[in-house]
This record gives C-alpha cells, sequence and structure tokens, in this order.
C-alpha cells in the first residue's frame, strides 16, 4: 500500500528498458531509474516523509510536486534547502533527510 | 536584431516564442526546468523514453512539434534551469537570471536586457486547508499529476480526489493511468451550481467544442475507471502518525460550509486536492504589472501589460486553460516580436475560449463557507507552521487591520515559500477577521524584491557573473 513507481511490464505507456541511478540517502543505498526526481526515487519506495519540521516536529514531504511549496527540502551533496521534487537524482548523491529542525537546533551539522 | 525574452515554457511561452520569431525578432525562451513544455505538458525525461507517451496527454502532437521547430531554430537560445530572481524596469527592461540545476550553490548569474518581455509563469494549484493538510500523502492535484506524467509515480494505491474545477478530472485520470484506485472526486461545489455556471449561454459553448471534447474525454475516462463523481462534498480532515491514514468526508452546504452530522470516515493511502489555481505573479509584480480586483495580469488587445514592453500570456492574466494560453502566446509573442496587428485567427479563439474561463469560475470557484471546517490548530502557513487560532487572534487582539503588520505579527506568509501556498488564504483570513471586514493596506502578497529564494553565495560570487559585451542577439 502506498506510493510506488508503475512496473513497466504494467504501463499502458510501454516505457522502453531505462537506466537505473544509486544515491545514498542517510548512509543506505537506493536505487531509481535515470532521470527520476530525489522525491521520485524515494517515493518509489514508498518513501513519504522527507524532513520534520523546526517548530512542531511534524513530518512533512511531498506536497505541490512543482517546485513552489518548499515542503520536499532536503539537503544533497551537503546544500541544504533542496527542492527533492525539482532535483533529479545522479548517480552517488549524497541525501541526507534529517530536516530542519534538527539542523537549526544545532544538532546535526 | 529585436531581441524578445520569454520566460516559462510552458503553452503560452511556446507560442509565444514561435509567434515572437514568425515576427523576425531573435528569442531567449527561459524556463526554471530543465524540459520544455510547463506543467500542462510535464513529461519523461529523455532517458526514459517509451511507445506511448502521448496517452498521457493533450495535444502531444501540437507539443512535440512546437518544441521540436523551436530547437532546430538557431535564433532561438532555450536556456533550461534558467530561474529568474529580479526583474527591474528602471531604464528598459532587466532580468536577471540565474542558471544551472535546481536549487545548486553554484548557478551562473546572467543579466538580460531584451527589446521585449513575455512573461508567461503559468499558475499553481490554490490549495485551501484542512485539518492534516500537512501530513505527508496529502498532495495537491497537480503534484499528481506531475509525479504521474512526468515520473511514473503512483502516489498512492487507495486515492480520493477532492476540491473544485474541472482539473480534478484530469488527475484522476492521470492517477488511474498509474494503476492508482481512485475512490472519489469530490467536487465541493453543488451540481446545481455547476449547472448553472456551465450552461449560461450555451451557445457560447460550441466554437470552444474543442475544449468541449477534452473534457468528455475525461469524463469517458471516468466512466471507464468506474470512478465515482460526488458533488457537494470535501475533504475536510485528513488523520494519521507520520502519514495519511484516512480522511473524513463532508456533505457542504452550497456556500460550502459543512453539514453537521454528514461527516464520513474513509480509509485512503492518498489524497490529492485543489480548489482551482492562483497565478504566478511574482515577476509580473515586480515588473511593475498592474494587477486587476480579480488578482490578474492587466492586459491589453495586443498583451501588453502597464509596464511599457511588458507582456503577459497564459494563466496569469485568467486562468483559462491551454487554448486560451497558446492564443495568447502568439499574440504576445507577435507584438512583442515587433508586428503591428494582424492574429486574426488568435484574436478570435482567445475571445471564446475567454468565455469559457468565465463559465469555469461562474461553475467552480470558492464559496466563503469553507472557513468552517478550519479548527483552531489547523495550520494555515505550512512553512512558518502558523495556525488557524494564531491568525484570528494576532488579528482581534492587535485589531490591526493591516495585512503587513498581521503578517509581521504572525510570521504567516514568512516562510520559504514566500507565502506562494497560504498568501490568499491568510488574507482572506484576516480580511474576515478583521473589524472592517476587509484589509485597509494595499499590501500585495505577491510583493517579493527578490522574486525567488536563491543563495547569498550565489550573489555574491564575481566569478558567476556571466558578462555580455551587449545584451542584445542571441549566442
Amino acid at each position: 500500500m502506498g506510493a510506488r513507481a508503475v512496473p513497466a511490464g504494467e504501463d499502458p505507456i510501454r516505457p522502453d528498458a531505462a537506466g537505473t541511478v544509486t544515491i545514498r540517502v542517510d548512509g543506505l543505498e537506493v536505487s531509481g531509474i535515470d532521470g527520476q526526481s530525489i522525491a521520485g526515487v524515494l517515493m518509489a519506495s514508498d518513501r513519504l516523509e522527507l524532513r520534520r519540521t523546526a517548530r512542531g516536529d511534524r513530518p512533512r514531504g511531498v506536497f505541490c510536486g512543482i517546485g513552489v511549496c518548499f515542503d520536499c527540502i532536503v539537503e544533497v551533496n551537503g546544500v541544504h534547502d533542496v527542492r527533492a521534487c525539482q532535483r533529479r537524482a545522479h548517480d552517488g548523491d549524497t541525501v541526507i533527510t534529517t530536516g530542519d529542525g534538527a539542523r537549526r537546533s544545532g544538532a546535526v551539522s | 536584431m529585436r531581441q524578445v525574452v520569454i520566460v516559462g515554457a510552458g503553452p503560452a511561452g511556446l507560442a509565444a516564442a514561435r509567434a515572437a520569431r514568425g515576427a523576425g525578432a531573435d528569442v531567449v525562451l527561459l524556463d526554471s526546468s530543465d524540459a520544455l513544455g510547463g506543467q500542462f505538458w510535464r513529461h519523461l525525461p529523455e532517458s526514459r523514453p517509451s511507445q506511448h507517451e502521448k496517452r498521457l496527454h493533450h495535444g502531444w502532437d501540437r507539443f512535440r512539434e512546437l518544441r521540436d521547430s523551436l530547437e532546430a531554430d538557431p535564433r532561438v537560445r532555450i536556456v533550461r534551469g534558467g530561474q529568474v530572481w529580479a526583474i527591474e524596469t528602471f531604464a528598459g527592461v532587466a532580468v536577471h537570471v540565474v542558471v544551472g540545476e535546481s536549487d545548486g550553490a553554484l548557478r551562473d548569474r546572467e543579466v538580460f536586457a531584451p527589446d521585449a518581455l513575455v512573461l508567461a509563469t503559468g499558475a499553481h494549484d490554490r490549495t485551501l486547508p484542512f485539518p492534516g493538510w500537512d501530513l505527508p500523502g496529502v498532495f495537491t492535484g497537480g503534484a499528481a499529476q506531475a509525479l504521474a506524467k512526468g515520473e511514473r509515480i503512483a502516489v498512492g494505491q487507495r486515492v480520493i480526489v477532492a476540491g473544485a474545477g474541472p482539473f480534478l478530472l484530469p488527475v484522476a485520470q492521470s492517477l488511474a493511468s498509474t494503476g492508482s484506485t481512485v475512490l472519489a472526486v469530490l467536487e465541493a461545489n453543488s451540481a446545481g451550481s455547476i449547472i448553472r455556471g456551465w450552461s449560461r449561454r450555451p451557445w457560447e459553448l460550441i466554437p470552444a467544442s474543442g475544449k468541449g471534447m477534452e473534457l468528455v474525454g475525461y469524463a469517458a475516462g471516468q466512466l471507464r475507471h468506474r470512478i465515482p463523481y460526488r458533488t457537494g462534498r470535501a475533504v475536510v480532515a485528513a488523520h494519521g502518525t507520520d502519514r495519511v491514514e484516512s480522511v473524513t468526508v463532508a456533505a457542504l452546504n452550497a456556500d460550502w460550509s459543512p453539514i453537521p452530522g454528514s461527516e464520513q470516515r474513509v480509509e485512503v493511502d492518498a489524497v490529492c486536492v485543489s480548489h482551482g489555481f492562483t497565478p504566478r505573479l511574482e515577476l509580473a509584480v515586480a515588473a511593475g504589472c498592474d494587477l486587476s480586483g480579480e488578482g490578474f495580469v492587466v492586459v491589453d488587445d495586443d498583451q501588453l501589460t502597464s509596464t511599457p514592453g511588458v507582456y503577459a500570456a497564459g494563466e496569469i492574466t485568467g486562468i483559462g486553460g491551454v487554448d486560451l494560453a497558446i492564443a495568447e502566446g502568439e499574440i504576445a509573442g507577435r507584438h512583442a516580436g515587433g508586428a503591428l496587428g494582424g492574429a486574426a485567427s488568435a484574436r478570435r479563439r482567445r475571445r471564446v475560449f475567454t468565455g469559457f474561463a468565465k463559465r469555469i469560475e461562474a461553475a467552480h470557484g470558492i464559496k466563503p463557507g469553507w472557513t468552517g471546517w478550519l479548527t483552531e490548530p489547523t495550520i494555515v502557513c505550512r512553512c512558518e507552521e502558523v495556525t488557524c487560532g494564531a491568525i484570528r487572534q494576532a488579528a482581534r487582539t492587535t485589531r490591526s487591520e493591516s495585512l503587513r503588520s498581521l503578517k509581521l505579527t504572525t510570521r504567516a506568509g514568512l516562510g520559504i515559500c514566500q507565502g506562494r501556498m497560504c498568501g490568499r488564504t491568510v488574507e482572506d483570513l484576516l480580511g474576515a477577521a478583521s473589524t472592517e471586514g476587509s484589509l485597509q493596506d494595499d499590501a500585495s502578497p505577491h510583493r517579493r524584491p527578490i522574486a525567488f529564494p536563491l543563495r547569498l553565495g550565489e550573489l555574491a560570487d564575481p566569478t558567476r557573473q556571466l558578462e555580455h559585451e551587449t545584451s542584445k542577439g542571441t549566442q
């Protein structure tokens, strides 16, 4: 149950074989399809939570999906506040989803 | 050579680019994304070819033809990943851009000083707040669409689509194309209000029959997938610990106030909610363009705004859909490119589809009773986590009737999204809470001197400024 990538064999648009991309998310390797956004790679395995908020420690994930709401911001290769729905995943990307709460309180550098 | 800069490569921007070239101008086409097509033609990247991608789109052949002709034209420079962050109009128009990977730290800065500028920045979903709407698994309709069309991701397996407007139908269809089960499409307006809105002056619909057929296509898709369409109903709360597990659906009165006792709990793993669209106005405001009372860019018969040399086309001049956007883009691009008069066919289509847009607003517009589903702890400003209660209390205790001071008191609308998600809602709530019933200042929620968040380091790095010997002409 939940979010998933459409299995190629079931997809009515009949996709050709696509390459893969592997990124490291919070220390764990996650594979996706070449050309997917970081949010897409994570949602393909039903991972919806991308950060926790600074004040209420509430979970957040993709909301608007088109780069407007900034709810899906993560840290990518040491750069924070990157919108996961807008950034394509590249092989070897290091993604940290620890969230703005931890960073602002100084718990995570 | 006359140069036209176009911001936004959706239907309006693409049509404007072609028309400006047709008028003999050189064109720079900027888009913040790395692909052309905007949200309407959001598609899979080149690394993911398929046999039948066309099935996910309306007007796909038209898009491919537009894109291919612009890409092949040496006098069109397409800037992908080009984020406009400021527009100045002190002495002619200057467009400030950072170019590179989205939110990257090492983007190049560029400044364009074109003879004419066409703004085709489009719109995004307007989603009204409800308890639990910040939980992962609550999406805008646009997110479900973008993930389905651009990534082939299904946002959930048991999904409810809710809100208002004809856009709910293509959202449901996109979800169905990813194999999701759409439990229902819930339209907040009553069937009576929809029928009255659509059927006013029905003869006007005849020339817009292509548009009608697009909607009939969605409706047929819905029948094929056996998706129930229910009117006068809304998702009034989402529930779950770390993600959505269920929603509360309620019946609504004609003014959208929830009918007590009508609530039903439905198990879902995702919910997609859109109550219409809001235009992306920040660049138009930065360029000094006048806005209408309804909050759209005012244009004349040639799509020229109140700022000399600045044209606007597409959803920022009024929500009207793809056909209207293309017609407006053709007119704007042609005039920005230096042509005088003409474009009779585009002007005719613009007239027809403008009527269509008014019909949609009449049938599907937001009604004020929606605030009835808010609770005091409901988050209104998602970025700064400002609740409905905090906003109402600030309005009561400070007795302030100024949007600016209330924003500063509560921080609502001051977060990283720069008020794009909650701006209009905060305005409405403060307006309703103020003693006069309306705000007393003219502060605009769209006024953003820096039109888009960017890193100070990017501004400060002298090696990132690309010098233009002459800002005119293509490279």
